[in-house]
């Protein structure tokens, strides 16, 4: 027995295999549910914002619950709009594309892949769930203190968030929770990351070399990396903030500040630092939300056309170079936040080079898709979406690189736009490719196909509805973070604000869909095999779901590369990475 | 339902054809030949998670240190506030501790080593020198306090001016580090005194590292609050 299994043995109780479970897939499931109850939630809130940009004058009922001051009646007060989006914001990023793609997917399939049986420090694993979790609590705590959720988004810029509850409602404890909720956040992260570094470096099996890992493994890898160091720098941001918050100090409170007819206390803080710091942060943390995506649809489309891509290697180093250059880049937030013009040139330049390896990945799926002959299944359906949004998306960014364009462009809805779709709607649909390819691993069961591509083409559609129109809105000069658009300059673009809302409102239904497909699927669903898409890593040579060590106590040994898929001469169009088959026939290289 | 776990066959025990086995095996044709030389023994040949592990999180540590001196060196330009503070004298004290806790806790290895291999060293004797690491230890923790204790009397508070905030916040996330690391050092002593030693050397290896990297960042800190408190 290794190292990493040796320090849990299966578990007794209930308690022990289910809620503080050392299991890395029982982890990993844990993850998966967080994820999912955050996501709902946060689709809430963004209904919410959405019907009342377009009805701002009808009143919600019962939202008053949610809120007595917030929502007086039913309706949304400006200040209560800023809360629904910070918490919305903050939701979707840390909570749900942070941890659906790399924590709860990498959790359950990174030490499967490599062959390990278990994360190198399953207690560690333990504990950063259960910090999220509490951050996650901490966080909605926000929606029931007095004042409500903070209203400074879910970048919290300095002085707004530092400043306290003289700047406006949630500015007081709402601000705290986030400011405590993020840095235990940040924690998690870190031991997590920790965790997924240490396994993929010492616990792969004999035989699986570096580059034998499976790409999904490769971009686990990476990504833990990168929150390895970003996570590293958000904490002590978070640190400063909430001690400019309650300890009076001023970190990013400038002097001579004047709000709500007060003279603020502070003197000599740097607004300017809390963006470098939280962008330094921030974009990586883009990467963290996009790669893990990248590595499962890889993962994903080569099973489903029976070969390799063009170059695993470019691939592997593709996602490396965007890791890498993630960190130079932070400053194309902050063109316009009044640090020095040469600083935004210096900082677009690396921000297109990164557009380069992007643009690498994406040609090597769509030559590697070319002349294939794909099977289309909701899972691979899903992949291609992921490749067609973070397109999408990302052609926009070119545009938001350059500082020039970008003075008319910054905190209009075009980055609305183009966030949305490369980050959000593409991460999601990586987390809804895994889970169709996934889910009769985690849970023995199946998921209906028809359902999974009815699921498909009502989202990629309707996604397209809410998110393209947001460029047109933005280039038309709609600016972000406002409650309503009654202004004359603004008014006219109200019909594509209400076809926006109407598409967002059908694609949310549509998502009960999935819903049901998941709730049904796990426990109704027809009894998934062994390996049901005849796939070649190390997750399908085991039961379904696998037992509590993974691979019944034998090391397996690895024999091949992660993809020999149509191996000329092989017994099958797929060759397992623990196969002993030799195949004879030279293969030109 | 039927567990089929495939029998993994035993590995032909051909020596490596190439020079670093560990870099190579994607790609080509050669990988498809089994035991054609592509193998690497990971479980053999990796080093134990806690000695990589620690490198990991000393790294995260490093960049959380390297985010608050460039927010200092930020924040002394921003603002005309930047005044500097006396540096209280006990520190260089506490610098001299935390050096000399280095020092002993390597004779503890010395002698933890020489006390597992049988050779001839007590129990008791292996333990002198990690006790003394730990009051070192602690005496570096008491010493940072009597310098905030110092910084008060003389009206230096948390929020009194930009040199005090960064002083106070970069000695105490240093001093919480230290007290982790004391912790890692209870938990060694913890697994020693066992009936049966269940110390591994990854473990002590990797406290120790910890434990030397947080005197090294001390050293750092010092010279940062030194030129620019
Ligand atoms: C193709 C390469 C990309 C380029 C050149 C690029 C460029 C930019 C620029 C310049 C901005 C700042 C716009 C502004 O605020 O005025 C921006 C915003 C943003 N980008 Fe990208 N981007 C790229 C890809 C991505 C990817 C892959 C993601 C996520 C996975 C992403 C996520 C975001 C987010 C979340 C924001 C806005 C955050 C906010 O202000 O709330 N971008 N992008
Ligand atoms: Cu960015």
């Amino acid at each position: 027995m290794s190292e990493a299994a040796a320090q849990h043995g299966p578990p007794q109780s209930f308690i022990w295999k289910y809620v503080f479970s050392l299991d890395h897939k029982i982890i990993g499931l844990q993850y998966y549910a967080l994820a999912l109850v955050a996501v709902f939630i946060g689709m809430f809130l963004s209904w919410l914002m959405r019907f009342h940009l377009v009805w701002p004058n009808a009143a919600i009922p019962g939202l008053q619950l949610l809120s007595k001051n917030g929502a007086p009646d039913g309706l949304i007060t400006p200040e209560y709009y800023l809360s629904l989006l910070t918490m919305h914001g903050t939701l979707m990023v840390f909570f749900v594309l942070t941890n659906a793609p790399f924590a709860a997917f990498g959790n359950y399939f990174l030490p499967i892949q490599i062959g390990a049986e278990d994360m190198a420090f399953p207690r560690f694993n333990m504990m950063s769930f259960w910090t999220t979790f509490v951050a996650f609590v901490v966080l909605l705590a926000a929606f029931v203190v007095p004042d409500g959720p903070p209203i400074s988004g879910w970048t919290a810029y300095a002085p707004l968030s530092a400043i306290g509850k003289d700047a406006g409602p949630g500015l007081g404890m709402g601000q705290n929770l986030w400011g405590i909720s993020i840095a235990i956040f940040c924690i998690a992260s870190l031991l997590g990351s920790l965790n997924f570094i240490a396994t993929t470096l010492d616990l792969r099996a004999k035989g699986m070399t570096l580059m034998r890992m499976p790409i999904s493994t490769w971009a686990w890898f990476i990504t833990s990396c990168i929150a390895l160091l970003a996570f590293a720098v958000l904490l002590p941001a978070c640190l400063l903030l909430i001690l400019d918050r309650v300890a009076g100090t001023s970190f990013f409170i400038p002097a001579g500040l004047v709000v709500s007819d007060r003279l603020q206390p502070h003197s000599g803080g740097s607004p300017l630092l809390w963006q470098h710091l939280f962008w330094f942060f921030g974009h990586p943390e883009v990467y963290i939300a996009i790669l893990p995506a990248m590595g499962i649809v890889s993962h994903i489309l080569i099973n489903s056309m029976r070969k390799p891509l063009l170059s695993h290697k470019v691939v592997i180093g593709s996602m490396m170079a965007i890791g890498f250059l993630s960190y130079m880049v932070w400053g194309h937030h902050m063109f316009l936040s009044g640090m020095n013009p040469f600083s935004a040139l210096v900082f677009s330049f690396p921000t297109l080079m990164i557009t380069i390896p992007a643009t690498i990945l994406a040609l090597i799926w769509l030559g590697s898709l070319y002349g294939s002959r794909l099977q289309i299944t909701a899972a691979s359906l899903f992949a291609l979406g992921f490749i067609s949004m973070f397109v999408s998306g990302g052609v926009s960014g070119f545009f938001l690189a350059q500082p020039a364009i970008d003075i008319y462009l910054h905190a209009t809805y075009f980055v609305v736009g183009h966030f949305h779709l490369v980050m959000g709607v593409a991460a999601i649909f990586g987390i809804f490719a895994g889970t169709y390819f996934w889910m009769p691993k985690m849970t023995g069961r199946m998921m209906n196909e028809t359902l999974g591509k009815i699921h498909f083409w009502l989202t990629f559609v309707g996604t397209y509805c809410i998110f393209m129109p947001f460029h047109y809105l933005g280039l038309a000069g709609n600016v972000r973070r406002y409650s309503s658009f009654v202004d004359d300059f603004m008014a006219p673009l109200m019909p594509v604000h209400k076809f926006i809302t109407i598409a967002a409102l059908c694609t949310g239904a549509a998502q009960l869909i999935f819903l049901y497909n998941l709730v049904h699927s796990r426990f109704w669903g027809p009894v998934a095999p062994e390996n049901p898409w005849n796939a070649t890593s190390l997750e399908w040579t085991i039961p379904s779901p696998p037992p509590w060590n993974n691979f019944g106590g034998i090391h397996p040994v690895v024999y091949h590369d992660p993809y020999q898929y149509s191996v000329e001469g092989a017994k099958e169009d797929f060759i397992m990475q623990n196969s002993p088959e030799q195949v004879e026939t030279p293969i030109p290289s | 339902m039927a567990t089929t776990v495939p029998q993994p066959p035993a590995i032909n025990a051909q020596p490596p054809s190439r020079p670093f086995p560990g870099m190579h095996g994607g790609g080509g044709s050669a990988g498809l030949i089994p035991g054609a030389g592509e193998l690497r023994a990971v479980a053999e040949r990796s080093p134990e998670p806690a000695r990589t592990g620690i490198w990991v999180a000393l790294a995260a540590i490093a960049m959380s240190f390297a985010a608050l001196t460039s927010a200092l060196i930020v924040r002394q330009g921003s603002g005309n506030d930047w005044q500097h503070i006396l540096i209280p004298r006990i520190l260089y004290l506490n610098s001299a501790i935390l050096v000399l806790s280095s020092l002993t806790l390597e004779f503890a290895r010395k002698t933890i080593a020489s006390y597992i291999r049988g050779e001839g060293v007590s129990r008791s004797q292996a333990m002198q020198w990690l006790g003394a690491t730990l009051a070192l230890g602690c005496a570096f923790v008491a010493g940072q306090y009597l310098a905030w204790l110092q910084l008060r009397s003389e009206g230096l508070y948390l929020a009194t001016n930009p040199n005090s905030s960064f002083f106070y916040v970069l000695t105490a996330v240093h001093a919480v580090h230290v007290l982790g690391g004391l912790g890692g050092l209870l938990r060694v002593i913890y697994l020693l005194r066992t009936p049966v030693p269940i110390l591994r050397k990854s473990t002590m290896d990797s406290t120790s590292y910890y434990w030397h990297f947080m005197g090294m960042l001390w050293m750092y800190l010092l010279f940062v609050v030194w030129l620019k408190l």
